[in-house]
């Protein structure tokens, strides 16, 4: 039997000899740093959840209607009368919030380790497009199931195109193909969230990863391993890809698995924030919820938005200020000025920014979940202004400012000296 | 920004939905429900299809499913069909949107997933503070629910009773003074256990597939916890000799 597969695999690498050799220069022959620690499983991770999320979803189009009469129903009928229906939804809505989760920590890593800086800028950036697309993705499918918060969501959205000068008001209208959300736009949301921008998606993670292997991949100690390298010509700290990282990420994978289940399988609404309790509701246009939120991992930026006050008549500032903040990532290997690339060699001015950076964005992701009133008023002597929504402009401060300082206070921070070899 | 968003949602043409706490800002009551209760999740069914069905509908929900509650289909059949329904049909209602509408001034919602989007307690709360409000056009009014269209359905079993709102002193909460105007045929501990036991029902025709979920759950994390131990040894085994 064995030498009958044996020679079926001669067979077929004898006409496509380059099966094998992508295998061994992306796997077997892929030298990493052996010092990969907990940050290092995340990219697996979206890999993995991407995964997750095309075949669950593709499982999903086949019992849901893109139709704004149906919508809600079909997928009320996915969770009672096809078998097995609500845990493809469940596996598809925690893969939702799981996928941004991950996304949110392997960038993290990239931030704590310096990932972005040279010679790594394309990754970064290839990094980047792909968050973009991923919440381009994430808001269109958040219209399928036609709940209230869906059909308010995307309203809500879709208008901020049109505070744009000059063309907003018509690309709106574009975007929707109606004065209002309504079928037609369910129905282009469909097709966008199901084919046209997974595909993007699918060629923005081929790229990161090519151009992740043709550099090699960074590590803990912000050391290039590729700088030392022994009689054999691989790298002294570096491992090959396969067999050492596959299993270790089998196992991370195996661990994670196990929080998105209980997750899943025990809390699959996550008291609101993976399923919002409105989105319950059938979508109808003629009642608007008293309170619209996004779903968590867009709040930071909606905290943003909500804390611009109009600027010359124009809503045009807050809205841009919006867009600016996810863009401005772009520039992160640019204005890091740093000699250094890990946190571990850095000094304490860095170190406080990024404790600062995580705060801010903390507080302004919980601020987005909450009516701007959660926190009261000031007294007269603040105008009675909601304190939650000077809160959210002192840290939108704080959050533009850890970008645009960045420059200064890298480039005087105090950083140690960087050891020639990793440690373990 | 505030109010650009407000007019972004082309605010507000019809009375807000809210969840999760009475926007009357009344304190909700703990509802103390059992998914694993099946005599209160079919004495819930029973409550709901004489009391409920009549103007509301659960209509992604299919009769025969109420098999989950230990029933059988004839039990279905003979007990909890009241229409000329088949039993594989789901629980739709002879009401019309248009009927209802003229009658209440609003259409009853379909209540197939009212338990998820109005919590246990929030549905708890609201069917045990109707009273008696001749300003209201019903005669009736809710302490959770203020001005709702809907008269009191349970009525006859709860019996009439009077509220009079306290102010709070010195901005404190508001004290309810509830009255007995006429009795019911049940007690105020059989009409809480009347009440426990719909919103039991309607939290389980919410997610009809909720105990199987756990239920699953369970043996899913017990799985992966057993594999979790043989992928940690395998990556024990190979990185021994990384050093």
């Amino acid at each position: 039997m064995a030498s009958r597969l044996m020679a079926l695999w001669d067979w077929f690498d004898a006409r496509m000899p380059s099966v094998a050799e992508e295998f061994r220069k992306h796997m077997a022959e892929y030298y990493a740093p052996k010092n990969f620690n907990f940050w290092y499983f995340f990219g697996a991770l979206s890999i993995l959840l991407l995964a997750i999320q095309i075949v669950s979803g593709i499982f999903l189009t086949m019992n849901y209607k893109p139709d704004a009469n149906l919508a809600f129903g079909s997928v009320e009928y996915i969770m009672r009368d096809v078998p097995g229906g609500w845990l493809i939804r469940y596996i598809h809505s925690t893969g939702g919030s799981a996928f941004f989760a991950v996304i949110y920590l392997h960038m993290f890593r990239g931030l704590l380790y310096g990932s972005y800086k040279q010679p790594r800028e394309l990754i970064w950036i290839f990094g980047v497009l792909i968050y973009l697309t991923l919440m381009a993705e994430a808001f269109l499918g958040y219209l399928l199931p036609w709940g209230q918060m869906s059909y308010w969501g995307a309203q809500v959205i879709v208008n901020l195109f049109a505070v744009i000068p000059f063309i907003g008001p018509d690309l709106a209208l574009w975007i929707r193909g109606d004065y209002v959300v309504g079928d037609a736009t369910l129905n282009r949301f469909f097709a966008l969230h199901v084919i046209a921008v997974p595909l993007v998606l699918l060629g923005l993670v081929a790229a990161h990863i090519l151009a992740l292997h043709d550099v090699g991949s960074n590590n803990p100690d912000g050391i290039e391993i590729k700088k030392m390298k022994g009689p054999d010509g691989h790298p002294l700290d570096g491992i090959p890809f396969h067999p050492y990282y596959t299993v270790k990420d089998i196992a991370g994978a195996v661990l994670f698995m196990m929080v998105f289940c209980a997750i899943m399988f025990f809390v699959p609404e996550m008291g609101g924030y993976f399923l919002e309790y409105n989105n319950f509701i059938p979508a109808d246009p003629l009642k608007t919820p008293a309170h619209i939120a996004p779903l968590w991992y867009f709040t930071p930026f909606y905290s943003i938005l909500r804390a611009v006050p109009p600027m010359f008549n124009s809503q045009f500032p807050g809205v841009a200020l919006f867009g600016l903040s996810t863009m401005i990532l772009f520039l992160l290997p640019w204005l890091d000025r740093s000699p250094v690339k890990s946190i571990r060699y850095r000094g304490v001015l860095f170190k406080s920014a990024v404790a600062t950076f995580v705060i801010t964005f903390l507080v302004l992701g919980y601020l987005g979940t909450e009516p701007v009133t959660v926190w009261g008023q000031f007294g007269a002597w603040l105008g009675y202004a909601d304190v939650a929504t000077v809160a959210a402009r002192v840290f939108t401060l704080l959050y533009f400012a850890f970008f645009i300082l960045m420059p200064w206070y890298t480039a005087i921070d105090k950083t140690k000296p960087v050891p020639e070899r990793v440690t373990m | 920004m505030k109010k650009f968003l407000a007019a972004l949602a082309f605010l507000p043409l019809a009375a807000a939905v809210s969840t999760h706490a009475s926007e009357a800002g009344y304190r909700l009551d703990h509802a103390p429900i059992d998914s694993t209760d099946l005599l209160s999740l079919q004495a819930g069914a029973r409550t709901f299809v004489n009391y409920c069905l009549n103007c509301h509908g659960a209509q992604y929900m299919r009769y025969n499913r109420l098999t989950d509650l230990g029933l059988t289909e004839s039990q279905i059949r003979d007990n909890l069909i009241l229409t000329d329904a088949k039993v594989g049909d789901t629980m739709k209602v002879a009401l019309t949107l248009k009927d209802g509408k003229a009658m209440f001034g609003a259409a009853p919602p379909d209540l197939s997933v009212i338990g998820r989007s109005r919590s246990a307690d929030w549905l708890y709360t609201y069917l045990r503070t109707f009273y008696r409000d001749p300003k209201s056009p019903t005669g009736w009014n809710n302490a959770a629910f203020p001005l709702v269209a809907m008269p009191h359905a349970l009525w006859s079993l709860q019996g009439e009773r009077g509220l009079v709102v306290v102010a709070g002193k010195n901005h404190g909460p508001a004290e309810y003074r509830w009255s007995q105007i006429s009795a019911g045929t049940q007690s105020t501990v059989q009409y809480d256990t009347t009440v426990r036991d719909l919103v039991n029902f309607l939290v389980y025709v919410g997610e009809p597939a909720a105990n199987d979920r756990k239920r699953i759950g369970i043996v899913v994390l017990f799985a992966l916890l057993i594999l979790f131990v043989f992928a940690y040894l395998l990556k024990k085994e190979y990185w021994k000799d990384v050093k």
